[in-house]
């Protein structure tokens, strides 16, 4: 019985280590395409774009938001902004109703119905070639907009372009920890650009060609993540996605385990069900490193975090269980051993190599995320949260998301 | 759209990870076999300490007592013996640490035969426990004993454990195991004095069997160191 699960825990170990080097050969083959512009740009010309707010109980942060249209590096008459108030329950609708006499905002108030109806609406209003939405808790730098209208310009095969999602200031290890992860998260999305397969066009300031939504049609539920449904409709298409990894937008994320918890159930939830939806693109060459890399990546990262955690876990309890025994047996020993530590004891087994390279890996995209993200090279304090925040809670909302894949029981929102 | 899948790419990522595998392997049997080799290194060293006492003793016999110091014991017996314990779960190479584990009985016996000898000659206070346990079956008492023992070593300085699997399979073992009629039902199974105990003993238990022990010896003393 042990050689079985020994046997599952070194086929995944083995796609671990297979996804985290093809990233890095992709890294390595692309390098020279990443750049990072500094300063303002121009374009030939500027294309309308209509961006979209949908808010729901966001008193707080919306104002912040829509200020960050505002202050977008593009000409005024070329960016139209519509705020909608999702049937909010609180002062929302008071808060963005100040902005309704600006001559390039539209506001709108409905009856709450989800995010994806709100979206749906300011498309139906969206008289420009180029649709987006910003979610209301995130923040555009002024030339975010500007950088990814150049890929649409360089490229008229494009028909989406992501920003770099990041995290302005981090208060806490929690915020930090997450800092870290969204840097990496650019370095990922970058070399997912690179394979022709991202999966997510995130919320917050993803621009697309208005024509996408014509020809496949509007926003669905897409269980809670349309912003990622929509991509994978777009891969299933053909749809080209890029990312401007120098487009940054700033969000805010859950300052608690519970807001945090819930979040990222949500996301994985989303994943492993659009996923299901869409289970007839897997593995099929005419979808391209979409179907034969990013899903089943996704998915073999799903359960080898659960398995990890549980063979730690297993192995933690063993550890317990002998230490009860001895307490049990001969008590309480004050006496201390004289501790000297000898390499002998040193685990050299070949799994703590392959585990040891693994972490290497993420490490380095840890730094290079970082480098994308802030410009900085090196290490930081962040990255030292990220590994324990996320080792010790990711693996309850990976089971919790298959839990409830299995059981067809749909997370809440928030 | 970039559909294209890059298959060359996949592949060379396929061989780099079996080459990431490889190395892997390379360098834990390289590791493996290092520490194999410092086993080995041990044993050698405790073997020419016994037989450097053993000889010394002869020579000396009963006339020097008193030059035969607590240097005779190898004191690095309790050491090999939890790096064999730990390498018998942790290194995958069981034929040699098996084969290791057979000297390790078999340098334990010779330690045993020799304190044994030297403390019934000389008088020094000593006690000793000869530990039968299993690794073929899963004996729950034999790690709760082997943690008594520990403890008990540890309280007493003067007093030798000398532990063997039942299932090694080496004739001097069997031969042991035949003199005090030890069977593979009773373990764990210990010898204090010629006394054989059979199941789990707590330490309260064991303690008073030291002592009694140290006790028995107090006559023997005496006789020896007046002559």
């Amino acid at each position: 019985m042990t050689s079985v699960f020994d046997f599952i825990f070194y086929i995944l170990i083995f796609l671990s280590v297979y996804v985290q080097v093809f990233f890095f050969i992709t890294f390595i083959e692309n390098r020279k395409k990443i750049v990072i512009r500094n300063g303002k740009i121009k374009l030939e010309t500027y294309p309308s774009v209509t961006i979209t707010v949908p808010c729901w109980n966001e008193e707080n942060t919306v104002e912040k938001t829509i200020n960050s249209l505002l202050g977008l590096n593009y000409p005024k008459d070329k960016l139209k902004i519509f705020l909608i108030d999702d049937g909010s329950t609180d002062n929302t609708w008071n808060v963005i109703n100040k902005f309704k006499d600006y001559p390039n905002i539209k506001v709108f108030q409905k009856e709450n119905g989800g995010k994806f109806t709100a979206l749906n609406l300011g498309l139906q209003y969206t008289e420009t070639d180029f649709f987006g939405g910003l979610d209301a808790d995130s923040f555009a730098e002024p030339e975010s907009l500007v950088r990814i209208m150049s890929f649409f310009e360089k490229d008229s095969n494009t028909m989406a372009v992501a920003p770099s999602v990041i995290i302005s200031n981090s208060k806490n290890i929690f915020k930090k920890a997450q800092k870290a992860e969204y840097n990496m998260g650019v370095y990922f999305k970058k070399m997912l650009c690179f394979l022709g397969a991202i999966n997510v066009t995130p919320g917050p300031m993803t621009i697309f060609k208005k024509k996408v939504f014509d020809d496949l049609g509007g926003y669905c539920h897409g269980h809670n993540t349309e912003d990622m449904e929509i991509a994978y409709r777009m891969q299933k298409n053909n749809y080209k996605i890029e990312h401007c990894n120098d487009a940054y937008v700033y969000t805010n994320t859950p300052e608690t385990t519970k807001k945090l918890y819930k979040q990222r159930l949500r996301w994985i939830y989303g994943f492993l069900n659009n996923t299901i939806d869409y289970r007839k693109v897997l593995f099929k060459k005419k979808y391209g490193n979409f179907a034969v890399f990013t899903l089943p990546m996704g998915v073999i990262s799903i359960f080898s975090i659960i398995y990890l955690f549980s063979r730690i876990v297993y192995n933690l309890g063993n550890f317990l269980y002998s230490k009860i025994i001895q307490f049990e047996t001969v008590g309480f020993s004050l006496r201390l051993k004289s501790f000297i530590f000898d390499p002998f004891f040193i685990n050299t087994q070949t799994f703590m190599f392959l585990i040891f390279s693994i972490y290497f890996l993420i490490f380095f995209s840890l730094i290079l995320g970082r480098k994308m993200a802030e410009g900085k090279w090196g290490l930081s304090l962040d990255m030292l949260y990220f590994f324990p925040v996320f080792a010790i809670i990711a693996p309850f909302w990976l089971v919790r998301a298959i839990y409830n894949t299995l059981l067809q029981r749909k997370p809440a929102w928030r | 759209m970039n559909n294209n899948i890059d298959w060359k790419k996949y592949l060379i990522v396929f061989l780099i990870t079996v080459g990431l595998f490889v190395t892997a392997i390379y360098l834990s049997n390289y590791f493996g076999n290092q520490k194999i080799n410092q086993l080995k290194i041990i044993q050698d060293k405790i073997a020419i300490d016994i037989l450097s006492s053993e000889t010394q003793f002869s020579l000396l016999s009963e006339l020097s007592c008193k030059s035969i110091s607590d240097s005779v014991f190898s004191s690095e017996l309790g050491e090999l013996g939890s790096k064999l314990e730990w390498s018998e779960t942790n290194l995958g190479n069981t034929d040699e640490v098996s084969y290791l584990k057979k000297y390790y009985s078999l340098l334990q016996i010779k330690d045993y035969l020799l304190a044994k000898k030297i403390s019934s000659r000389c008088g020094t206070k000593s006690a000793f426990i000869l530990y039968f346990y299993t690794t073929a079956q899963n004996c729950s008492d034999c790690e709760k004993q082997g943690l008594v023992l520990s403890t008990l070593r540890a309280e007493y300085p003067e007093l030798r454990v000398y532990s063997f699997d039942y299932s090694i399979d080496l004739s001097a073992v069997n031969s042991m195991l035949k003199i005090y009629k030890i069977k593979d039902t009773e373990l764990p199974a210990l010898v204090i004095d010629d006394e054989v105990l059979t199941g789990f003993h707590g330490l309260i238990d064991l303690k008073n069997h030291v002592q009694e022990s140290f006790k028995l010896q107090e006559p023997v003393t005496k006789k020896v160191s007046i002559p």
